[in-house]
Order: C-alpha cells, then structure tokens, then sequence
C-alpha cells in the first residue's frame, strides 16, 4: 500500500506543469481552441468595425463585437438546446450506438406541446388561457413522450437486434413528419407565457440570484475538489500539492464568476424593461436599468452537465455504459444486461430530446415543423468535436458540451463577419473532420488506441 | 502429479449431467457428464472444437444447455446467464480475458459488483485501495492502477482476470487456457496460484492445451472429441502418451479400458 506513494515521489521531481494539475492534454486543447476562435472573431469583426485600418492588433481587439455581453448572451443561449442533446449522445456513442433521430424526436415533442398549449389545454380541456397548470403539464408531457419513444427506439435495437443506424433514420423520417401531421403542418403560437420563459431572453434570473448562483456553483466546486483530496488520503493514495488544487479550483471559480460577470453586464434594453415594469403595473423610476443575468435555460444545461457528468463517472449505470462500449461481451459475462441497458440510454436520450424542445420552442417562441432541422448532425458533430470515439468506450461530458459551444461559436462568429451562407457550412464540415483527425493523431502519440 | 490428492468421497462441488447443446443441428456437446470435487484440478482436453469450451461457458452461464442438468453441491440449479453462476460462486476467467480496455484495472476487477458509498454512487478510491491489496499479493510489480487496461502487457491483463475472478471467493473457479498468453515466469505465478487455491478448497476446472500443464496441475483430466466425452482418468495413472491417444484417437487407454 505504501509503496506505490513512495514510488510517486521522485516521479514528481520530472513532471511538468500540467501533469502536476492533472488536467487532461486533450481537454486543454479543446478549450485552446476555443479561445483561438473568440480571439480570432474578436480581432476580425475589430477590423470590420473601425473607422479607418490600423496596424494594432490591440485596437483590433479593442474594438471586437464578438466578446460584447450581448454577444456572450446569445450565443450561450442558442447552444443550449444542441448541447443538452450531445450529453445525451455521448452515452449512446459510447455505447457504439448512434441516435440520427434526434432533431425529429425534438420536432414531435415541440409539436406535442406546442398543441397542447395552444388548443387541447386552455380550449379543448377548457382551462384558459394563461392557467398556471399550462405551461408544467405541456412540458411533463413533451418529456414523457420524448422518454417513450427513445425507449421504444432502445427497445428496437437492443431487443430485436435492428441496428442503431437503421432504427433511428427510419425515425428521422417519422418522428419529425409524425409532428407535422398532427399539428397539420400549421405553426403553434402563441405559446403560454411562463412555458416562454425557458428558452433564454425572456426568462433570466436577473444580476443579484445569478451572483447567487454563481457563487453557489463556485463554493460547491471548491467542495468537490477538496472531497475528491479526501478520498485519496484516506485511502494513502498521492495527492498533489495544495497549491495545484488551488490554481484548479481559482480558474474554475473564475470561469464561472466570469461568464455571470458578463450575462449581467448585458442591459435589457429600456423599452423591454419598461414594458415589464407596466405588466406588473408599476412605473419604470427614471434612469433606471438592470441586467438579464444568467437564463433559467443555461441553468438548466448546467444542471443537466453536473446530473450527466455524475451519471456518468460516479454511478453503476454510467460505469456500465463505459463497460459496454469499450467490450460488450465482458459486460454481458460480467452480468450486465446490456439490451435494457441500451433501452435506457435511448430512453435518456430521448428525455433529453423532450427537455431540448421545451428549450428550443421556448425561444423561438412558437413551434414550426422545421424546429430542429439538422440537429442530429450538430448534436452528434458536438459529441464528435467533444472527443466521443464512434468506435465506442471513450467520451466526456464536458467535451461534448465544449464541442457545441465551439460549433455555436463558429457559426455566431461567421455571421458576424459577414462569411457567406455556405462557407459557414464548408467550415464547420472541415473543422468536423479536422477534430477528429486531430483526435486520431494524439491517440497515436500517446499509444491509446 | 498434483501435489496432495483431493478427497473425493462425499458430495461432488459440480455435477454437470448428460448435457447437450446445439448450434444449428450441430451437437457442439454431446450427452457429457463431467464432475469437479473440492480441491481438485480437473483438466477439460480435446483439440480446437471439441466442445471443451461450450461445455464450460454452460456452467458459467454464457450459454444455456439444450439438455441435462447441473449440481451444486448436490442441488440441481438452474444457469441461465452469467449473475446466476457469480451467484453460486462460479467464477471464470475466459480466454479472451472478457476486459473492458477502456476502463482501468479497478473498474473490471468490480465490474458488475461495484463497491458503493452509502450515497449509492461508486466507491472509485475503495475499489482501487482492494485492487491494490488483491494485486499486491497476486502480482506484486502490478503498477498501473490508473491506466485503462489497453495499456497493460499481456501477463498484467491476465492477472488483473485472475484477481477478479479470485477476489469474490469463489467455490468454483473455470479457467480457459489461462497460460495461453502468458511467458515461462508468469505461467510459473499460475501454477502456483492454481496450487494455492486448490489447497484452500477450491474446485477448478482447467480448459487446457498443453499435455505439460496438465500432468503438472490437474488431477483428473477429462478428454472430449467431436463434442462427446472420451472418457475421465486420474492423472497420476496414466502417461503423456496415454492422454494423447485420447485427444488423437479418441480412445480410452487399454489398460483402463475394461
């Protein structure tokens, strides 16, 4: 037992930096290149906005629109319902599996609710419009139906042995159009007004609880960090030093007080806030102003971040998803029943789905048959990007979250500066294969296969 | 000859009675009946598809018989997949290995019988503390605690299989051509530990190709051809050349033929 921990110390003496932080090579990559594309947007759309070209990089920068609050906001708003499906297809990759049902199964749920909201609740059911059980029994709704049908999706293929790849584009074909039928391919709206509340901008904690929150986040990280020291000392296993668990836990506390910093610091601009002071019928005082804050949706992709990170690394059910994926014959001797297990990793894909679409109608604030085109690509290209191998057993959670807000922020970027239609799409197609190419070289290097 | 002779008066550990099974109207396994008392090594011969392995892989509950039955100690159990046999303390340790590569050493050793906080999630720093006590004493230089198992050389895979199989008391203990892959010291840590387990009252059956191994480790040795059972002799009464008639010829010895 101890001789493992004095085997550790001379080793210490030749590590570098990052080996000492412990912190995942790959991982820092990913977030490497995340701030080569902000700074990149920044600096571009810094040119684009000066009166007359300079030389100075500095100024370039100084004058970016990519990193504006405002920007910040809404990027983060519109990644969050792709990066909500991609942790769920981590598990499903994992598993050698692939769900390209994803953005239809989204498509039926919204349409499932967005019916719900506008007809059978407040006028077939009689009621009302605006009744407070609206907005919570639409969504229990979207999220019970997006359980079932990925759990009959898992059923397919672990029970009657239809490969993944079959089962889930029959189901892209029928879920989406399954939607379009029962809403007539009519457009469902208004939606009921809390339900609008998830999807970003008109639903915000405001500055002073996103603080709160923020605050909370960063005491429970710094918690987790010291249990997880804990744990290795009780079991005499080598720790590093204190002060490397303590830049750990200052960049994280920083990550997160600096996203709320921003969120906060973009205004709600003074016609809306006006309107929302006459709603609840009081007067506006002059001059006043406030910040939109952290979104109740991005509070929501965080929640279900934590929930899937610890499914995946602290339960039986995740550590059996890995087992499966890296040799689905062990896990079967070693008496795992794989078949429901891929029942409920389509059934958790498919809540997620439903979660999406509370997400995604919410912001466009009505459902259309086309919500959710294309996202079975995002999602899985952010799952991809994430690190997640399609040969199975390798994916973080994180990563895949990364990879959407790395995929967002291109799209947002390319927008911005003016990058035609379909180069934006060229681009995200060649940084797909060129994550995964990277992907495959350092797996070669470091000699993992 | 196997150090000191099992006693085999009394109950059988295992009785696997006129089992067959089938593959599309192929018999892979034939009507045998093999049986396995405490303490001894009862080595399971025959060329490459012979059924040595199907037979086996119905008592660790990969497959299912068509026919026969299996007892426990005298009780007649039903197998039907591979928790049913962990349940009776049937432990096996495949050919293949049956590793997840992806995971680390720890996470296989308990895989499917995770150690859990009183919170109900996986207990990561218990498991490796146990995998560090059981490899401490299987395999000593065992270092690589935190590496997926990919990373490991053949003989450290295999004894990171041995521990798992070792480390739930088992009763009764299946091994297929655990030497296989493994260099002349590593075999030699095997031979050992079969001995070691066979002196604290395990039963073993050795799925084995080489005619060494089993007149070193086995007291009986079962011969199958074809899918039927050649027939069972004591090790120390026969010779190499008698057991390889068995393989070969698929005939019993004359001298023990009446």
């Amino acid at each position: 037992m101890t001789k493992p921990a004095q085997d550790a110390a001379p080793r210490v003496a030749r590590r570098g930096l990052l080996q000492t932080l412990e912190i995942d090579t790959r991982l820092l990559g990913m977030i490497g290149a995340f701030l080569v594309i902000c700074i990149a947007f920044q600096g571009w759309t810094g040119i684009r906005a000066m009166a007359e070209f300079t030389l100075n990089p500095f100024a370039w920068l100084a004058n970016g629109r990519f990193l504006i609050p405002q920007n910040v906001f809404n990027i983060t708003i519109q990644m969050v319902s792709v990066a909500i499906m991609a942790t769920g297809m981590v598990f499903v990759i994992v598993t050698r599996n692939i769900d390209l049902s994803v953005g239809a199964m989204l498509c039926l749920c919204s349409a499932l609710m967005g019916i719900l909201q506008v007809t059978i609740l407040p006028k077939t059911l009689g009621l009302g419009i605006g009744h407070p059980a609206i907005a919570p029994l639409a969504m229990l709704a979207g999220l019970a139906l997006g359980t079932a049908v990925g759990a009959f999706t898992g059923w397919l293929v672990g029970y009657q042995g239809i490969p993944a790849f079959i089962v889930t584009l029959g189901g892209l074909l029928i879920w989406r159009n399954l939607g379009w039928y029962m809403t007539s391919g009519q457009t469902q709206g208004p939606l009921d007004s809390t339900f609008i509340l998830f999807g970003g901008a008109e639903g915000t904690l405001g500055p002073i609880w996103s603080w709160v929150v923020g605050l909370i986040a960063s005491a429970l990280a710094v918690l987790g960090l010291m249990q997880a020291r804990k744990a290795k000392e009780r079991h005499g296993f080598p720790v590093k030093p204190l002060w490397a668990e303590g830049v750990l836990a200052g960049i994280a506390c920083a990550a997160i007080l600096g996203l709320i910093a921003l969120l906060n610091a973009y205004e709600i601009p003074a016609g809306k806030l006006k309107r929302l002071f006459e709603a609840r019928g009081e007067a506006m005082p002059d001059g006043y102003t406030t910040g939109f804050g952290l979104p109740f949706s991005v509070l929501i992709l965080a929640l279900v971040a934590i929930a899937m990170t610890v499914v995946a690394k602290r339960t039986r059910f995740g550590r059996y998803i890995f087992a499966t994926g890296g040799n689905p014959d062990a896990a079967e001797l070693s008496g795992i029943n794989t078949r429901l297990l891929t029942v409920k990793v389509f059934a958790l894909m498919g809540f997620l789905c439903g979660l999406s679409a509370i997400i995604a109608q919410a912001r466009l604030q009505n459902h259309t048959n086309d919500i959710g085109t294309l996202d079975e690509l995002r999602v899985i290209a952010a799952a991809v990007i994430g690190g997640t191998a399609l040969a199975g057993g390798i994916g973080t959670i994180h990563g895949a979250i990364l990879g959407a807000l790395i995929m967002q922020s291109l799209q947002s970027g390319m927008a911005m500066v003016g990058v035609d239609s379909p180069f934006q799409n060229i681009v995200v197609g060649i940084v797909l294969a060129l994550a995964v190419w990277i992907d495959i070289q350092y797996r070669k290097r470091k000699g993992i296969r | 000859m196997a150090g000191i002779a099992p006693n085999r008066e009394g109950t059988p550990l295992v009785e696997m009675r006129d089992i067959s099974i089938s593959f599309g109207g192929i018999k892979a396994v034939d009507h045998v009946s093999v049986d396995l008392y405490p303490g001894e090594v009862v080595g399971l011969l025959g060329h490459n598809g012979a059924g040595k392995s199907t037979l086996i892989k119905c008592l660790s509950g990969a497959y299912q018989a068509d026919a026969g039955e299996i007892l426990i100690e005298g009780q007649p159990v039903q197998i039907r997949n591979p928790r049913d046999a962990r349940a009776y303390n049937i432990e096996t340790i495949y050919q293949t290995l049956a590793l997840a590569d992806n995971l680390d050493a720890a996470s296989n050793l308990f895989l499917g019988r995770e150690l859990v906080t009183a919170t109900g999630l996986v207990d990561d720093s218990a498991m490796e503390a146990e995998t560090r006590k059981i490899m401490g004493r299987l395999n000593p230089n065992f270092r690589k605690f935190k590496e997926p198992v990919s990373a490991l050389s053949g003989g450290q895979r295999q004894s990171v299989a041995i521990a798992r199989a070792v480390y739930f008391n088992a009763k009764i203990l299946i091994m297929d051509e655990p030497t296989a892959a493994l260099g002349p010291h590593e075999t030699q840590m095997v031979a050992e530990l079969i001995q070691e387990l066979k002196a604290q009252g395990l039963g073993i059956f050795l799925i084995e190709h080489d005619i060494h191994n089993v007149m070193k480790l086995c007291d009986r040795a079962s011969v199958m051809k074809n899918g039927q059972l050649v027939g069972t002799v004591n090790v120390d009464e026969v010779t190499d050349d008698d057991i390889l008639g068995m393989i070969i010829l698929g005939k019993k010895p004359a001298h023990l033929a009446a």
